[in-house]
């Protein structure tokens, strides 16, 4: 019994990280683990975009140029699982376990075994996935969605695709209950929840909602096995079964789960836009009181994707209002990043400037959702590009947007490095302006009925999706300047010595901006005393 | 260097790239196994031994450190919020089945036999198909086998009979375990050791109820997971439920087996309490089974 006290003991004086590769791989430091959460979601980062270049090349003409049309699917499915479970919410995992501690003054996250386990399972579940690629039949080519009875087709590779999805969701489960833990029971003692950075609220309703609705997906995918393996038939009318069932579940899940992207997001650019304009968030509390609601809301309105798979008018009717509801506490965010920029002393550098691009594209984003809430309307919008278009303006503009600039903005903090604002800066006119061609004029092709998820197209369509794929050339282009300014600031960047604050004032804004940077691997052992009040 | 006031963050952490490595060869091996390679199995095993490995060393490893003391109160309080919240996402995962029940029960199965607007659906495609639960649906999938052909029909699980009497026996082994706790709290070190002996014994027994059930449920009444919508869910929920009771079952073994050790004081012993606190969760769950699924 006392040796092992010992063993803690002298475990506990060594400061410093192990060395060489074994660091990563048995890491329970949360600064570690955001490291390995990030360079993996970057890579998945570009996994992702090679795979939407391959699409955008095939739709740069109508008919075939380059792709079987089976593999053509395969793309825009791997596209968004990749995406949404390989980049887009590891990223914001990264984010959480390298700022919520900073951020709340704790000394790691409440349970650091556990964390590493999820990062661990992540690649696990992604290895699992990414490896369907090379089996016969191919890639799950159903989309996202893994409808049946179209999924239950997929040859070798269904049983891989179902076991990865169990796989990240544990990962995210695990990951989910570690914020609400490390929320809930590491604050430093001054740090009242109505005091914490909105980043950090907006993680801990987002770790409900994963913890709400990843065993949903989980359960779902379980009866696509049991009914293609099994001899079930949840999703066989022949057995009294019904392949409807497995849309209602699965957006149950799904609806939350584009909320799961998008509510870090918001608190992102709730934390980057009070620093460059320095002055407090204005409406802090309106702000958690509206992340909360969209997040309950985010349980109610999941059929809003269904309105034309032949619902009861009672449900197309609720399910259309419910949603609506959705644009007010959404306007009171937009409303209130606005307000805290009226008459601010703005600076533009660049996380200001993907902020700002991310509040007016994202709100783009938002009133096409509002379009497609409308049922009737929906009849016309309902898978066409019109939805390709919508749902990539919530998530590229937004949630990568808001990932690059949380990137400039704490990459100084992470490395103690300055990196290149000119190239940033390029970097951010070149996506702010390419996102736009590639982007908008899918409204137009899916206005004028272009289905979603097909390799060919009627003539017509032409002009529009040409000047879509060279928008999209250049966006995926463009992304390489910033694989160059994470590498070069890492290894040292401008050389500019930055500050603990790095950017004016920032100290006032957050916990984080009084540790050194780079911070030393252990932060906050013992709990700051005094907390910044600016965001009052 | 007080190990009492900090809270305890260890310095680096090896089973979970060790549980993940087996729990990732457990699922590509069933993934192999499923497409019919034969080396899917070989797979499984190794994996499946690898996980257990972990959770062996982990759990052993958890329990040595806190008996040493050197988890505090807040520590605590981190592991209690962990366990609350994993058992609500267990209780999601539940959900999806429940409202899968509901649904197929209520609205699809209705809809099938031409309930609302959907009359002229049945007319073309099911016209002989009668919306009563409990339904194979419109096909007659599975049922009794006679003479190599499956006939369509079959019988359903009568509630008043085991699994009546395993309702009596999860409620009974909630009371032990309970007492166990009191045991544990008045350092009565008899009364906690019996109420867990008492408490695993009745789950066993639950699960062996079960599987004498399901044995009928094949042999006997041609009730099978291929037995249209009432079969599986059938099987989905109860099965699933099985499943939760050999983890619970095998959870407080472990804790019977630290008590017997020595291990739990009445002002620490979380590992009892967790294992208590999902022993009720599986308890409730058979509850909503028995009236949703058997009674219903």
């Amino acid at each position: 019994m006392s040796a092992v006290v010992a063993e803690h003991d002298h475990d506990h004086h060594d400061h410093g990280p192990a060395g060489g590769i074994k660091r990563w791989i048995v890491t329970t430091n949360h600064k570690d683990i955001g490291t390995l959460y990030l360079v993996f979601a970057l890579a998945m980062f570009f996994v992702g975009g090679a795979m939407a270049m391959v699409i955008r090349a095939e739709l740069f003409e109508p008919g075939m140029q380059f792709v079987q049309p089976q593999f053509f699917n395969s793309m825009t499915t791997m596209h968004a699982l990749v995406m949404v479970f390989g980049a887009v919410m590891p990223a914001f995992v990264g984010l959480a376990n390298w700022m919520i501690p900073m951020m709340i003054g704790a000394p790691d996250m409440a349970l650091p075994r556990l964390n590493n386990m999820s990062f661990w399972m992540l690649v696990a579940g992604i290895s699992l996935l990414a490896s369907t690629l090379v089996m016969e039949g191919g890639a799950p080519a159903s989309g996202w969605t893994l409808y049946p009875p179209l999924v239950l087709q997929t040859g070798k590779a269904l049983p891989f695709a179902i076991f990865s999805v169990h796989l990240l969701g544990i990962s995210s489960i695990m990951g989910a209950i570690n914020i609400i833990a490390t929320v809930f029971n590491m604050r430093a003692p001054a740090m009242t929840l109505m005091k914490m950075p909105l980043f950090v609220w907006t993680w801990l309703i987002t770790a409900f909602l994963l913890i709400a609705i990843m065993p949903v997906f989980a359960g779902a995918v379980t009866m696509l096995l049991t009914d293609k393996f099994f001899e079930t038939s949840f999703f066989d009318a022949a057995g009294g079964g019904d392949p409807v069932l497995y849309q209602h579940i699965f957006w149950f899940f799904g609806h939350p789960e584009v909320y799961v992207m998008i509510l870090p997001t918001f608190g992102v650019a709730s934390t980057i836009i009070p620093v460059f304009a320095r002055k407090p968030l204005f409406g802090y509390s309106s702000m958690v009181y509206a992340t909360a609601s969209i997040a309950f809301l985010s349980f109610i309105v999941w059929a809003h994707h269904m309105f034309l798979v032949g619902m009861p008018m009672a449900g197309e009717l609720y399910f259309m209002y419910a949603t609506m509801l959705i644009a007010i506490p959404t306007g009171v965010k937009v409303f209130n990043w606005t307000a805290t920029m009226w008459k601010g002393s703005l600076t533009f550098e660049t996380p200001m400037l993907f902020s700002i691009a991310f509040v007016v594209l994202f709100t783009m984003g938002g009133f096409t959702g509002l379009m497609m809430a409308i049922a009737p309307a929906d009849f016309q919008y309902h898978d066409t590009y019109f939805i390709v278009a919508h749902f990539h303006y919530t998530l590229v503009p937004a949630s990568i947007f808001i990932l690059m600039a949380a990137g400039y903005f704490w990459l100084p903090k992470w490395t103690g490095h300055m990196y290149n604002e000119k190239i940033g800066k390029l970097h951010f006119w070149l996506s702010a302006v390419s996102v736009n061609i590639l982007f908008f004029p899918q409204h137009f092709l899916g206005l004028a009925g272009m289905p979603r998820r097909i390799p060919d197209y009627a003539v017509q369509f032409a002009d529009w999706n040409m000047i879509s794929s060279i928008g999209g050339f250049i966006f995926g282009a463009s992304q390489l300047l910033f694989l160059y300014i994470v590498v070069d600031t890492i290894k040292g960047g401008t050389g500019e010595k930055v500050t603990d604050e790095v950017w004016e004032d920032a100290s006032k804004h957050g916990l984080e901006w009084t540790l050194p940077s780079p911070p030393p691997y252990h932060t906050f052992t013992t709990p700051p005393t005094a907390i910044p009040t600016e965001h009052f | 260097m007080s190990t009492h006031n900090s809270y305890y963050i260890p310095n680096k952490a090896t089973w979970p790239i060790v549980g993940t490595v087996g729990l990732f060869c457990l699922l590509a091996g069933f993934a192999n196994y499923l497409n019919g390679s034969a080396i899917g199995v070989t797979w499984m095993i190794l994996g499946l031994g690898v996980f257990v490995i972990m959770l062996a060393g982990w759990f052993t490893l958890q329990a040595i450190e806190s008996e040493s003391g050197m988890y505090n109160t807040q520590v605590g309080i981190s592991y209690r919020m962990g366990m609350m919240w994993f058992i609500f996402s267990e209780i999601m995962f539940f959900a999806v089945f429940f409202g899968t029940l509901w649904y197929t029960r209520n609205l699809s199965v209705p809809w099938l036999g031409g309930e609302g607007t959907n009359a002229a659906t049945r007319e073309f495609l099911w016209p002989t198909f009668d919306a009563i639960w409990p339904t194979n649906g419109p096909a007659h999938l599975g049922g009794k086998i006679v003479d190599g052909k499956s006939t369509g029909e079959f019988e359903t699980m009568h509630a008043w009979g085991i699994p009546f009497l395993n309702t009596l026996i999860l409620l009974t082994s909630g009371v032990t375990c309970t007492w166990a706790h009191h045991g544990l709290l008045a350092k009565n070190r008899d009364q906690l050791i019996k109420g867990l002996i008492a408490t695993v014994v009745l789950g066993f027994l639950f699960v062996s109820f079960q599987a004498f059930e399901y044995h009928e449920a094949y042999t006997e009444m041609g009730l099978t997971l291929g037995s249209g919508i009432y079969g599986s869910t059938f099987f989905m929920l109860t099965g699933f439920h099985g499943l939760h009771v050999c983890i619970g079952a095998i959870i407080l073994s472990v804790v019977l087996f630290r008590s017997w050790k020595g291990h739990f004081q009445p002002e620490n012993h979380f590992a009892f309490e967790a294992a208590a606190w999902y022993w009720h969760f599986v308890d409730v769950v058979w509850l909503g089974l028995f009236i949703f699924v058997y009674i219903m």
